[in-house]
């Protein structure tokens, strides 16, 4: 028992580290490779670190207005909510610490903690700014949770026609990767559909353009997080590198749980755990350039109105368009 | 959050006096229901540098300089007024050349200024990759800017009576270069700003001025003309070379055949206006006369004359953002000016903010206060503060004291043309 303990404890903090780590180096990369990409020189990838340093080292300002514990609280919350969603994710060939048969839709509640603590302490810091950013973090929570609620059920159910049990469990669906369990072309283009929504809901889920009405800075003058200095900001700065990893994981859990040890046939076990971390590493790194860096590099930033269309009319039809494919997929067979 | 008292369903949201939608303190108070703006009210006068005041104690050959620094980006179109409307008083004829190059530096300016416009406002709605492209083709015209007349920004081109700098034969093969640059860019400036999706999205039917609104709070500019309002001091009173140009009003239906006068329309505008300067250039290039490029060479000589003059003259000029008006009185015994008075563009285009911001949302306040290119610390020129306390002067207040001031002059001073202008 007491081993399992000790496991929890020390795996916690082996993977808020690692969590911490690698959201602030993919943040740099991020903000160099989108740099580059508008012909700018941009800032050292070590930049982001250099930001939450000196941001701890700040003076922490608590606004007249505000209501200080919960104001205080929400930063906590927030980044203690996205760390332990790293407990449940497998990372490159080891296991998740904790494990369940939903731990899917767990994480999808998890994932909306983080959001939800933004907007408490957004209310709670009395600027007309942060109200209004917090009533369209919410509105845009709703917006994205429906497409993302359709691909997760999709895939559940496309398990569950195969004779899984644990449908929504993450160990079910890495053990049959969803390519392998479409049957035809018409399963893998539905996949294909529910993968481009889903790297369309990331931007949405991470407040990042062309979603980034919550935060947006000529607007609202950054929103949400308008009255946080110091390590109150450092945390919320923190959140949003983990959730980037969460996020690209769950991506890359969902639709490419491949290792590449298996696939190259290496036994050994260091080599195999160091090759699948790379591995892993690649994969998050290439979902983060296709969902954040390419995606607000290109386009403008939407109107909340415009948000929610997005997300309710098309990517919803989209989703469903996807559905019905798979659903199709086993029953029609095409020529 | 302050809430109204008079009403529970909305709420008071300032923006400014530092913003960072805005590029110059201005201020905003909107009344918000959720996310629309139900009411909106503009209060400047955070930026009175008190240019006009420093003017008086000055000649006007010193006046040059300073207008010029009113404001950065029109740093041709201000001193271009101000010296036009000594000419006007001082009865100073410019000569042929000089008047072709000015139109030359007028329209550098305007093509720096609408491109430097178009990044800022991309950057108002979020794109900011486009703001990085645009900034870095507008450097190709600073970089002609600066070999015309020696500096990028503040180009100190005009003195009273002509210009400082002749354009010679050698420099014709480096404007034509800039200017072939920009004709191939233009397609691509066009692609980028009129098809892209989330840029219409954001400016169509966003920030609209009906015609009547346009005429009636009399906008003025690319502002109006997005509106359909024919209004364009280069040519409805042709000044400088202008009147031997071929040049038209530019308004969006060329383009696109309607006229809806919201944010895209303006954009539309500028674009047609950068390539229409371009034409201008070239036209000037190919018509300019040879001969003196000033008047008057001599300062000293010219300021003396000027200082015998007596009279009020008025300069206007096309600026990138709208009509610039200088208003100069001279009395006859002294260098310096016995008035001063600037009115830039962006003062007329305050009143048609409070039309295209109401009914619309938080989200189009940046890109639509944006689109009428504001520059505040141009505008700024009265400010009443009293013991810390400021006070804002009604429209019949104002009207009383100038009403005053005007018969207090008219006691103690000879005016000239009984105040007619």
């Amino acid at each position: 028992m007491s081993e399992i303990v000790l496991k929890t404890i020390v795996g916690t903090i082996v993977l808020a580290l690692f969590g911490i780590i690698f959201g602030l180096l993919y943040k740099g990369i991020d903000r160099k490779l989108s740099a580059h990409m508008q012909a700018r020189v941009g800032p050292p990838i070590r930049q982001p670190f250099r930001d939450v340093m000196k941001l701890f080292t700040k003076e922490n300002v608590i606004p007249r207005h505000a209501i200080p514990w919960i104001f205080n609280l929400a930063p906590l919350a927030g980044l203690v909510a996205t760390i332990s969603i790293l407990l449940y994710i497998p990372i490159g060939g080891f296991e998740p610490i904790l494990s369940g048969s939903g731990d899917l839709i767990l994480i999808l509640y998890l994932l909306i903690v983080p959001s939800l603590a933004m907007v408490v302490g957004g209310f709670a810091s009395g600027s007309p700014y942060a109200t209004v950013g917090a009533q369209r973090e919410m509105v845009t929570m709703i917006a994205y949770e429906f497409p993302l609620a359709i691909i997760i059920v999709s895939i559940a159910w496309k398990l569950n026609q195969l004779g899984n049990v644990d449908v929504f469990a993450l160990s079910t669906i890495t053990a049959n990767p969803v390519w392998n369990t479409a049957s035809g072309p018409l399963g893998i283009i539905g996949f294909a559909i529910l993968l481009i929504v889903l790297v369309i809901v990331t931007p949405g889920e991470l407040s990042k353009i062309p979603f980034d009405a919550p935060e947006a800075e000529t607007e609202i003058a950054g929103g949400l997080l308008v009255e946080y200095s110091g390590r109150n900001l450092a945390m919320f700065y923190l959140t949003d590198g983990v959730k980037t990893v969460i996020m690209a994981s769950l991506i890359v859990v969902l639709f490419f749980p491949y290792n590449l040890s298996n696939i190259l046939g290496i036994t050994g076990v260091y080599t195999t755990y160091a090759l699948d971390l790379i591995f892993y590493l690649l994969k998050v790194f290439l979902v983060i350039l296709f969902s954040v860096t390419l995606i607000r590099v290109g386009v403008a930033r939407l109107k909340i109105d415009q948000i929610v269309y997005t997300y309710w009319i098309p990517l919803t039809l989209l989703s469903l368009v996807g559905l019905v494919f798979i659903m199709w997929d086993g029953f029609v067979t095409v020529p | 959050m302050r809430r109204k008292t008079t009403s529970k369903t909305t709420y008071t949201l300032p923006i400014g006096p530092i913003h960072p939608a805005f590029k110059e303190p201005v201020m905003f108070e909107f009344e918000i229901d959720g996310e629309k703006i139900v009411d909106v009210d503009v209060s400047l006068g955070q930026v009175h540098r008190g240019i006009e005041w420093a003017g008086m104690q000055r000649n006007p050959i010193q006046i040059l300089y300073l207008a010029e620094r009113i404001c950065g980006i029109c740093s041709f179109s201000h001193p271009i007024a101000f010296a036009r409307a000594v000419e006007n008083a001082a009865n100073i004829e410019v000569p042929e050349r000089a008047e072709y190059l000015r139109v030359i530096h007028g329209e550098l300016e305007r093509i720096a200024s609408h491109i430097l416009w178009a990044g800022v406002a991309a950057h108002e709605i979020g794109f900011d990759s486009v703001l990085y492209l645009t900034w870095r083709m507008r450097e190709k015209v600073l970089d002609l800017t600066e070999y015309l007349t020696g500096n990028r920004v503040t180009k100190a081109m005009i003195t009273i009576g002509g210009v400082r700098r002749d354009i010679t034969k050698d420099n014709i093969p480096k404007i034509r270069e800039t200017l072939e640059y920009y004709k191939k860019n233009f397609e691509k400036l066009r692609h980028v700003f009129l098809d892209d999706k989330t840029i219409k999205l954001r400016s169509k039917n966003c920030g609209i001025l009906t015609f009547e609104d346009a005429l009636k709070l009399c906008a003025v500019g690319p502002t109006a003309r997005a509106s359909g309002v024919k209004k364009d001091v280069r040519v409805d009173q042709a000044y400088a070379a202008y009147g031997d140009l071929d040049i038209k009003h530019i308004t969006p239906d060329i383009l696109t055949g309607e006229i809806n006068g919201d944010v895209y329309d303006r954009i539309v505008v500028r674009l047609l206006e950068v390539k229409q300067s371009i034409d201008l250039i070239e036209q000037c290039i190919d018509k300019m006369p040879s001969g003196d490029i000033v008047s008057e060479p001599k300062i000293p000589k010219l300021l003396s004359a000027i200082k015998k003059n007596a009279g009020e003259g008025i300069g206007r000029h096309e600026a990138p953002r709208g009509e610039v008006i200088h208003y100069v009185k001279l009395d006859g015994e002294n260098e310096k000016p016995y008035t001063w008075k600037a009115r830039a563009p962006t003062y007329n285009n305050i009143l048609p903010w409070i039309p295209m911001l109401k009914g619309e949302q938080i989200a189009d306040i940046p890109i639509v206060a944006a689109s009428t290119d504001p520059c505040i610390s141009c505008t700024n020129r009265v400010l009443i503060i009293n013991k810390k306390h400021r006070k804002i002067m009604s429209r019949e207040q104002l009207h009383r004291l100038s009403v005053e001031k005007t018969r207090r002059l008219m006691k103690t001073h000879h005016i000239i043309g009984g105040g007619t202008i």
